[in-house]
């Protein structure tokens, strides 16, 4: 970096970074510890989530697009890390190698998608791209015939395993003394990509082509008449989000193990979008704050059934009803009482304030 | 080629001064039955302030969507320095050298005033995402680049104590500005203005003035909707007169001031 380091300022700086570093190391011991080996896995699952709202983000976010298809690329990834280590066809190809195929095909597909919605704003693309969506969930529903590609609503099984230079995240792993179990490594793992989202993510909110979306978001025509290239900026903002949600695809894929058509449905989308809504649309700490909140807390809310024994004795509505219920109150008062977000981003919380005073 | 002296068959349309910045020929366009524009031709030379006026619906804000992409015209032809206008994308207009800005302002509301001028210069930087992603030499140039140039921007139209203010925040006459700085970003050879004194008080129409003359001195050309009389006669080297889509005057302000026809158009035919 250009600018020299600032002792006094950057010191303190550097021990929230170092202390966040080693929290986000010990958190899956943590974790394992006082609340079972079972909250590791969906620790991980969590931060597949945050890809995905991060790479929703980009197109929602930043560039203003209301994507309701998002699952769509979330699907292609994770089929094409199917398609290309299973025993489905017979290919075992490398984990390193299929990420950025399920990437590229991923961003391909956003662009084609991108295409023909690009005269369409607000509530009608939002339209378009739902139908994409479910377009792409039911291919892969009924691809098992004349010739099996997707295998159809049995969904493909016996998915490889991540495998990182002999090392397997299926099974426990010793090193230095330590056993690390398969859903630790895969925590790390995770943890890495997504810190490389948030890094790229960061990176394009501050640049030309960050502004330019924002632009767009903001007034299209003027962006365009302020000499912005909007059909190439919004096919490259669904090209980057697809990515992303490609990305998620083929780990959630290796996670997993098994995908079938099933995972991919438009409750799924809602979700990421409800993620980035309710964390703070466009702002990468809300996003992530969201992504975690919305897969941790339907989570939590299946306990309900123990606080219900000990508060009454007895078990009065069943957790299962009672989980989704919770869940949207919760949405419903976040967003009453909330309406930018959790965490919003300082200029959306100024949208909000100066719409309401 | 030969001297305009020569004989030349060319001599005559030569003496006429040098090719327009921008010529607009035979510009037609229709909104279904209502012809918004006939046949417009005028000229604008570089180095001039060019008025369009006209009363309300007479074609100028249509003929300004024309010229930056916005509508597509129905026949004609719009040329600047040469390059066809007609028929190329907003993008690829700015891309030539035409900007614009808007009647009712049309600024990235929740963007930083620098935010906005920097948005001005997309069109004139290239770094993609790679070189944002990881933020290499040229790109960290390019940055730096457009950051001196908006800042330089926002002390050149006056309102660089707001930098770092929201452009919805700032005061009206200073989001005017704003928007021209916007414009001046993406280095235009002819700015266009939509109304730029629309609702100013008289000390900002003042002051603007003043900044359009300081502008047209540093060598930009200037095109100009405007419907303050006074502030165009003043200001203007020629006018254009619209009415009903229809140019019916053309001329220096003197010139048009004096049209019966222009008299008729603003006044009404009785007050002949």
């Amino acid at each position: 970096m250009s600018s020299v380091p600032k002792l006094n300022k950057t010191q303190p700086r550097w021990f929230v970074f170092g202390l966040l570093a080693l929290g986000l190391a010990l958190l899956p011991f943590l974790v394992d510890a006082g609340l079972g080996r079972s909250w590791v896995r969906l620790l991980d699952l969590a931060l597949l989530y945050v890809i995905l709202a991060l790479g929703l983000n980009i197109v929602v976010g930043y560039a203003g697009l209301l994507d309701l298809g998002y699952v769509a690329f979330y699907a292609l990834g994770a089929y094409v890390y199917a398609w290309l280590a299973s025993p489905h066809f017979g290919l075992h190809l490398p984990f390193w190698a299929i990420l950025p195929l399920g990437a590229a095909l991923a961003a391909l597909f956003g662009v084609l998608l991108g295409a023909p919605t690009l005269r369409l704003r607000g509530d009608y693309l939002a339209i378009v791209t739902l139908g994409f969506g479910e377009i792409i969930r039911i291919f892969m529903n009924n691809l098992n015939a004349p010739v099996n590609i997707t295998n159809g609503p049995q969904g493909i099984n016996l998915i490889d395993p991540v495998r990182l230079g002999g090392v397997s995240l299926s099974q426990p792993q010793t090193f230095f003394g330590y056993t690390f179990s398969g859903a630790h490594l895969t925590y790390y793992l995770f943890l890495l990509l997504v810190l490389a989202v948030i890094f790229i993510s960061m990176r394009l909110e501050n640049s030309r082509i960050g502004r330019a979306w924002v632009a767009i978001r903001e007034d299209e025509i003027a962006a365009a008449a302020t000499g912005i290239n909007t059909r190439n900026l919004k096919l490259l903002a669904f090209a980057m989000g697809a990515v992303f949600g490609g990305l998620a695809g083929s780990l959630f894929a290796s996670f997993q193990g098994f995908i079938s058509p099933e995972s991919f449905n438009l409750m799924e989308s809602i979700m990421i979008l409800c993620m980035i809504v309710l964390g703070g649309m466009g702002h990468i700490p809300g996003v992530i704050f969201g992504a975690l909140l919305l897969t941790l807390l339907p989570e939590a809310l299946r306990y309900t059934g123990d606080w219900q024994r000990s508060l009454f004795g007895q078990v009065v509505i069943d957790p299962a009803d009672l989980r989704m219920l919770l869940f949207g109150v919760a949405l419903v008062a976040v967003m009453l009482y909330r309406p930018a977000g959790l965490i919003p981003s300082a200029r959306r919380r100024r949208e909000f304030a100066e719409a309401k005073g | 080629m030969n001297s305009p002296k020569s004989g030349n068959p060319l001599a005559g349309k030569l003496d006429a001064g040098p090719a327009p910045l921008l010529s607009v020929s035979g510009v037609s366009k229709a909104f279904g039955g209502l012809q918004a524009l006939s046949d417009i031709s005028l000229q604008v030379h570089a180095g001039e302030i060019f008025g369009l006026i006209g009363p309300n619906g007479a074609g100028k804000t249509t003929l300004f969507n024309a010229f930056t992409g916005l509508y597509s015209i129905d026949r004609g032809e719009i040329r600047l320095n040469g390059t066809r206008l007609h028929g190329r994308k907003p993008h690829q207009v700015l891309q030539a050298g035409l900007a614009r800005t808007f009647q009712n302002i049309r600024l990235f509301a929740e963007m930083t005033a620098l935010e906005n001028v920097l948005v001005g210069r997309h069109i004139r930087t290239r770094s993609g995402v790679v070189g944002a992603v990881l933020r290499l030499p040229a790109t960290r140039r390019e940055e730096a680049d457009s950051h001196e140039r908006a800042h330089a921007l926002l002390c050149r139209v006056g309102i660089a104590q707001h930098a770092g203010r929201l452009a919805r925040n700032l005061p009206y006459g200073d989001q005017r500005r704003l928007e021209i700085a916007r414009a001046l970003a993406t280095e235009p050879s002819l700015l266009a203005l939509d109304e730029p004194a629309a609702g100013m008080n008289p000390a900002e129409r003042a002051a603007l003035r003043e900044l359009l003359l300081q502008l047209q001195g540093d060598g930009l050309t200037l095109l100009l909707i405007e419907h303050d009389v006074k502030l165009v006669m003043g200001l203007c080297t020629r006018l254009a007169v619209l009415d009903y889509g229809v140019k019916i005057a053309e001329g220096t302000p003197d010139a048009v001031g004096c049209d019966s026809r222009v008299i008729a158009a603003y006044l009404g035919d009785e007050a002949l």
